[in-house]
């Protein structure tokens, strides 16, 4: 259970997260949704831990535990992943090191035992065929030179090695194909489970085709301007985020001038 | 464009920016490199010591003290004859107080036997700890396996292993003192033939008060059978050291050679003046490989070694091939160019290296390649780490004689810089005086981003490994030069001189 209380957030003193609240319980699937600017990817980013942003106030908790006392790395090993908009580039360290480095912190974490080469080695590649990966990429560096769809590929390859508690894929979809969203989609829905939870930021209502949310959110301005079920994600592609006012509100009389 | 001097130089630099603000923010990277140099320990021992300070009665007493023949005592006066008239050079990219020349003891040797021990048995218990406890252990049961050490502490070499199993191969490898006794006609036939005693302010000083070092010879034809290392430590307090190595690998022959180095933790900068020479008859193979890791100083800056050496190969044989591999983590100040001069036709020379420098570390270092003969052959491969406020120089030049027909060269120069108040400076030469000559080469500039130590904790992996692990991704193709058994050492090391460099 994750539940977010009036949060507040700047970077570079500038002020973007305003008062931000949000429950997400576990075995829900949420969608957050809002137009470029809006805060979705600084929200993602201040739940994972980067201390590039301030919490400038509010809360939030986790599983009972005060999320914005833990530092990055335990948020990571308690079962928090995010998949990035934009993943980063790691010269020199190949994907395989970097894979098996991350699954062991995490398994240390949980009092599991560490995975060997062979038992690495086949958990990874059997995750790898499922998100449609060849096993080329193993030994190349971390994202480097990957495509974009490479790098959202290789990001839910790590969701599922990592086998989160709580993930948040901020707009994982954005810029792939049919193929690759269904991949994704997959991902997710495999991932859904009673004990977890996931946030799914994205731009489009297309990928809810294929994961349907519990409830859907519009983010606007650093607030939380609307909430509702699936069918708020199909006003929002009719109305387009330009209908969105600060307050969230529809506009009686639509269409019109606009369009 | 037959004689024509082609000079290219690019520079990528990237100076430091002015210091900034303290920042509030918490800093991963900047937690990390805080680590203790564990080599920083004071050994107590009686020692042996000249007098502060230099002049022609200390390079005598010096020469005495060991008993040698006049022609070195005469080749000792010469190059300090030489010395005052030169004056420190000026043109490297690091800067530090004057020199005070007479406020440094010449010579110290732990007091023994007068004679220096005969064999290991009859060496100081105190430095057998001493060894041991830097990882060096001497005695017979503890040995490295596979790896001949010569240890040297402070100006004298205190014992050689495998000595009598390498007189089987008619190897020589024994302290430069022994060699001089014992075979004064090698030295006399090739001390200073690679590195002239006049050849720079820093060689000429060592050729006039060397104390000790190493040297190797391998017969003509024989492939050495196992590793050979120096270990130097520096002890004695205020104590310059000035050791000379010399490597002679006749026709066919072949060997690998590895250098250490570490000294204790004091306030004061020490001095470290070292000359090596390697010398490559017909189709020899040298491959010299150095881990360095003198006292860095502490955090601010206060104390660490100078350490300033010329180390010059000559491949002077054909199809000889000499290779410099250096893993450089100590010293505050490094001034050093390991090069190559390839005489011999197809002869190979490579240039391998390393280089970190943290807190407020200078390192000037590269190589020279110097192409006389045909289709000679080298390469270049540098990697400079800067940290804190560390400052990493590459220097390279590779000149093309005119009668180095095909010679090629490749280089290839990679900077990691890790915080933004480092620095790394890249300043390649090229000159080419003959048209069929093939030079390349490729620079990088690279930095370990808050991105990148981000993603990895979103990942549930620390900074610190993040770092170790994009710093040892940085390394890997020169570690993969060093002989096995000091790869790890050297990977290790790296971690431990990058502590509390993140931040
Ligand atoms: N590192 C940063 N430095 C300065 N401004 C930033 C930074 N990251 C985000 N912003 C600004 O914060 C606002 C919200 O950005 P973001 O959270 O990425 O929006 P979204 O993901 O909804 O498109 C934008 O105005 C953006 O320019
Ligand atoms: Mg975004």
């Amino acid at each position: 259970m994750l539940e977010i209380n009036n949060l507040q957030a700047s970077v570079e003193g500038k002020s973007i997260l305003k008062g931000l609240d949000l429950k997400v319980g576990n075995g829900e699937v949420h969608a957050i949704m809002g137009p470029n600017g809006s805060g979705k990817s600084t929200l993602a980013q201040v739940l994972a831990g980067r201390d590039t942003f301030q919490v400038e106030g509010g809360s939030v908790s986790w599983d009972g535990q005060d999320l914005l006392a833990m530092p990055a790395e335990e948020r990571a090993r308690a079962g928090l992943f995010l998949a990035f908009q934009y993943p980063v580039e790691i010269p020199g360290v190949s994907n395989a090191y970097f894979l098996k480095a991350a699954v062991n912190a995490v398994r240390r974490h949980r009092q599991l035992p560490e995975f060997d080469a062979f038992d690495f080695l086949a958990r990874v590649k059997a995750e790898m065929k499922a998100v449609g990966m060849s096993e080329e990429f193993l030994y190349r560096s971390v994202n480097e030179g990957f495509s974009g769809g490479e790098k959202k590929r290789n990001e839910m390859l790590q969701m599922s090695l990592l086998e989160p508690k709580l993930a948040i894929l901020d707009e994982t979809d954005s810029g792939l194909d049919i193929d690759a969203l269904k991949i994704v989609a997959e991902g997710v829905n495999r991932l859904r489970s009673p004990e977890r939870s996931l946030i799914v930021i994205t731009h489009y209502q297309r990928l809810l085709d294929y994961i349907v949310p519990d409830q859907v959110h519009v983010l606007s301005k650093g607030r939380i301007v609307r909430s509702g079920g699936r069918e708020l994600a199909l006003e929002l592609e009719e109305h387009g985020y330009g209908w969105i006012g600060d307050t969230g509100e529809v506009p009686r009389a639509p269409a019109g001038a606009a369009s | 464009m037959n004689d024509a001097i082609t000079r290219d130089t690019i520079v990528p630099d990237t100076t430091p920016r002015p210091d900034p603000r303290p920042d509030p923010r918490p800093d991963p990277i900047g937690n990390f490199l805080e680590q203790d140099y564990s080599a920083g320990f004071v050994t107590d021992i009686e020692t042996d010591t000249v007098p502060k300070g230099l002049s022609e009665d200390v390079v005598r007493m010096i020469s005495a003290r060991k008993g040698e023949p006049p022609f070195l005592l005469e080749w000792r006066l010469a190059a300090y004859r030489n010395w005052l008239t030169m004056s420190s050079p000026q043109w490297a990219q690091v800067s530090f107080p004057e020199i005070d020349y007479q406020d440094i003891v010449y010579y110290s040797a732990p007091k023994s036997k007068k004679d220096g021990p005969q064999s290991l048995d009859d060496v100081d218990p105190e430095l057998l700890r001493t060894f041991e406890k830097l990882g060096v252990p001497l005695h017979e049961r503890a040995r490295l396996a596979g790896v001949a050490v010569d240890a040297v502490f402070d100006s004298v070499s205190v014992g050689t292993t495998f000595k009598k199993e390498l007189g089987e191969h008619g190897i020589i490898f024994c302290s430069f003192s022994e060699a001089v006794k014992d075979h004064p006609e090698l030295i006399k036939k090739y001390l200073g033939t690679v590195v002239p005693p006049g050849d720079n302010y820093y060689a000429a000083l060592n050729s006039a008060v060397f104390s000790d070092g190493s040297f190797v010879f391998i017969p003509k034809g024989v492939k050495c059978p196992m590793e050979l290392s120096t270990y130097f430590r520096i002890n004695a307090r205020d104590t310059g050291q000035f050791e000379r190595t010399l490597i002679i690998a006749e026709e066919g022959a072949s060997v690998s050679y590895l250098e250490g180095c570490t000294a204790p933790m004091r306030d004061e900068n020490q001095l470290h003046a070292a000359v090596v020479e390697l010398i490559a008859l017909d189709d020899a193979k040298i491959k010299y490989s150095t881990v360095q890791n003198w006292y860095p100083g502490d955090k601010d800056g206060k104390g660490g070694i100078y350490n300033f050496v010329t180390k010059r190969g000559d491949c002077r044989g054909a199809r000889s091939h000499i290779s410099w591999t250096q893993v450089e983590t100590g010293s505050a100040i490094t001034w050093k160019y390991p090069s190559v001069i390839l005489r011999g036709d197809d002869s190979v020379g490579d240039f391998h290296s390393v280089a970190l420098s943290n807190h407020r570390q200078q390192a000037d270092t590269g190589t020279k390649m110097i192409h006389m003969g045909r289709n000679t052959r080298s390469t270049i491969l540098s990697k400079g780490i800067s940290a804190g406020r560390g400052s990493n120089t590459f220097r390279g030049l590779v000149r093309v004689g005119p009668k180095a027909e095909g010679a090629r060269n490749y280089t290839q120069c990679d900077s990691l810089l890790i915080g933004d108040r480092c620095a790394a400076h890249t300043f390649p030469t090229v000159e080419v005086r003959n048209p069929s000559a093939r030079v390349e080469h490729e620079a990088t500039t690279s930095r370990i981003g808050e991105d990148q130590l981000f993603y990895a904790m979103q990942r549930g992996i620390s900074a610190e490994d993040a770092v170790s692990m994009i710093v040892n991704g940085f390394c890997r193709e020169v570690f993969k030069e060093l002989p096995m058994e000091f790869a790890v050492e050297a990977q290790k090391l790296l971690g431990v001189s990058l502590e509390g460099s993140i931040g």
